[in-house]
């Protein structure tokens, strides 16, 4: 198994292009939640020409509607939601300079050639270990669209933070070349 | 002779069995994913499986949710023909359960009140779909399963004509998880439903998805196909989390029922590693 790169966010360019499937990945720094009712919101700004709440520059977006923090603990259960939801939504701020999504489940065609043009990653979380994540996320604070509960855009202060590369920025895709290696059939 | 059974009951049984749902794992799972642990001859599938036993015991020991969609409520309800609910409204008192469940368990709400228009949160993760089967006896048996969308969004149905036969039902349950791919969070738990009309099969996939794990089915030919369906599964090398490995599912679970002269309903729902379900009886 790959050993694991500790990674600080934000995540530039240059780090991204260094990164390979199959590499696990523990982040520390900031990363942004979003789910589907805020990048509906962020791409009508986008199309109607308006600044987002948030810089996207560098920055990493994970795909997840936390649970509600229990007495003592910073976060809820936060494991990634299916990925799969966000595609139509995503090319436009992967043009904005969005440097990595977290998530799980398959990426279009257009999602993965819009990584390839300005260098982004595709990293997944494991789908369902939501109680074990959520020990690595040290702060939470809503950051845009309240209203959204849950899928509001969160700020999260992460250390550790469990996940591994699944699309590179060169397009190669381990949910392709993972199964061939064992399929039998 | 009847029996009165408080609404209350009902109500205090459906939010204990959703709260024990959503932070406990069933043993039976938690021995599968053990030995699929030894099985797993991929570096990071035995990683993600590890992951996955070790959020288990997080969650149980801290009474956080296993997983974050803490899901739809679906309370099977199996109401005794002697049993008289008394003190209230027997639905009031099931979906009054799920709003005490999770908005005291601090569990996600993330049901919406209308599909199409709005979209809006009803706040407390009503209503939960209640299946209702009037049965023999002064008992009520209670199980319940919080669903999560992640892999229903992944499930199929067809309406498979009768010469389609075994080889049909297979290539459409191969079909649907080659589909599904990494999306329903595998290793999976596999419901299929197979005859009766469209709804029934769907309702008989879901109670597949309740069976506990290495209980086949009481038909041997059932039971076979249920082997047969596995192996197949596992051949398709998607793996813990969908990064390539040879276990994709952690059962496969088909129930039957009669159909029509013309039809071959088949419903395949899909369940993640994470399957929630516990059942009571009172």
């Amino acid at each position: 198994m790959d050993k694991n790169k500790r990674i600080q966010t934000p995540l530039t360019v240059q780090q991204a292009a260094e990164l390979k499937v199959g590499d696990n990945i523990l982040f520390s720094g900031v990363i942004y939640t979003a789910r589907d009712a805020a990048h509906r919101r962020l791409a009508e700004l986008l199309k109607e020409g308006k600044p987002l709440p948030i810089e996207l520059e560098d920055q990493v977006l994970y795909y997840v509607g936390p649970a509600p923090a229990p007495p003592g603990h910073v976060c809820g259960a936060a494991g990634p939601t299916t990925s799969t939801r966000m595609d139509s939504y995503t090319p436009p701020l992967i043009a904005k300079g969005l440097r990595g999504m977290i998530g799980k489940g398959l990426r279009s065609k257009a999602v993965i050639e819009a990584m390839k043009k300005h260098g982004a990653v595709y990293f997944a979380a494991t789908g369902g270990a939501a109680a074990l994540i959520s020990k690595s996320i040290k702060k939470v604070e809503v950051v845009a669209y309240e209203d959204l509960g849950t899928e509001a855009i969160h700020r999260m202060y992460v250390e550790d933070f469990p996940c591994i590369v699944v699309i590179d920025s060169y397009g190669n895709n381990l949910y392709e070349s993972g199964p061939q290696q064992y399929r039998t059939c | 002779m009847i029996r009165k059974i408080k609404a209350e009951r009902i109500k205090d049984t459906v939010k204990e069995l959703l709260l024990q749902a959503n932070y406990e794992i069933g043993t039976d799972i938690l021995e599968e994913l053990s030995n699929s642990l030894n099985r797993e001859e991929s570096a990071t599938g035995k990683s993600v499986l590890q992951q996955i036993i070790d959020n288990h015991q997080i969650a149980r020991q801290e009474r956080i949710a296993i997983c974050q969609d803490t899901g739809m409520a679906v309370v099977f309800v199996n109401l005794g023909q002697e049993v008289h609910i008394t003190g209230g409204d027997f639905t009031e008192a099931v979906n009054q359960g799920v709003k005490e469940a999770y908005t005291e368990g601090y569990l996600r709400k993330s049901v919406v009140e209308d599909p199409l228009f709005g979209r809006k949160n009803t706040g407390d993760n009503t209503p939960a779909v209640i299946h209702l089967e009037l049965v023999p006896g002064d008992k009520v048996k209670i199980q319940v399963m919080t669903k999560g969308f992640g892999s229903e969004n992944m499930s199929r149905g067809k309406m498979l004509l009768p010469s389609a036969g075994v080889q049909g039902v297979t290539d459409f349950v191969i079909e649907t998880v080659q589909e599904a791919g990494p999306n329903p969070c595998p290793p999976l738990v596999i419901g299929v439903g197979i005859g009766g009309t469209l709804e029934m099969a769907a309702r008989i996939a879901k109670i597949a998805l309740m069976r506990e794990i290495g209980h086949p089915n009481s038909d041997s030919r059932y039971a076979v196909l249920e082997k047969e369906l596995k192996e197949r599964v596992n051949e398709l090398g998607i793996g813990p989390a969908g990064l390539g490995g040879r276990i994709t599912a952690l059962a496969v679970n088909v129930e039957y029922y009669p159909t029509h002269i013309a039809g071959l309903p088949v419903v395949v729902n899909i369940n993640c590693h994470a399957a929630r379900h516990t059942a009571a009886e009172i």
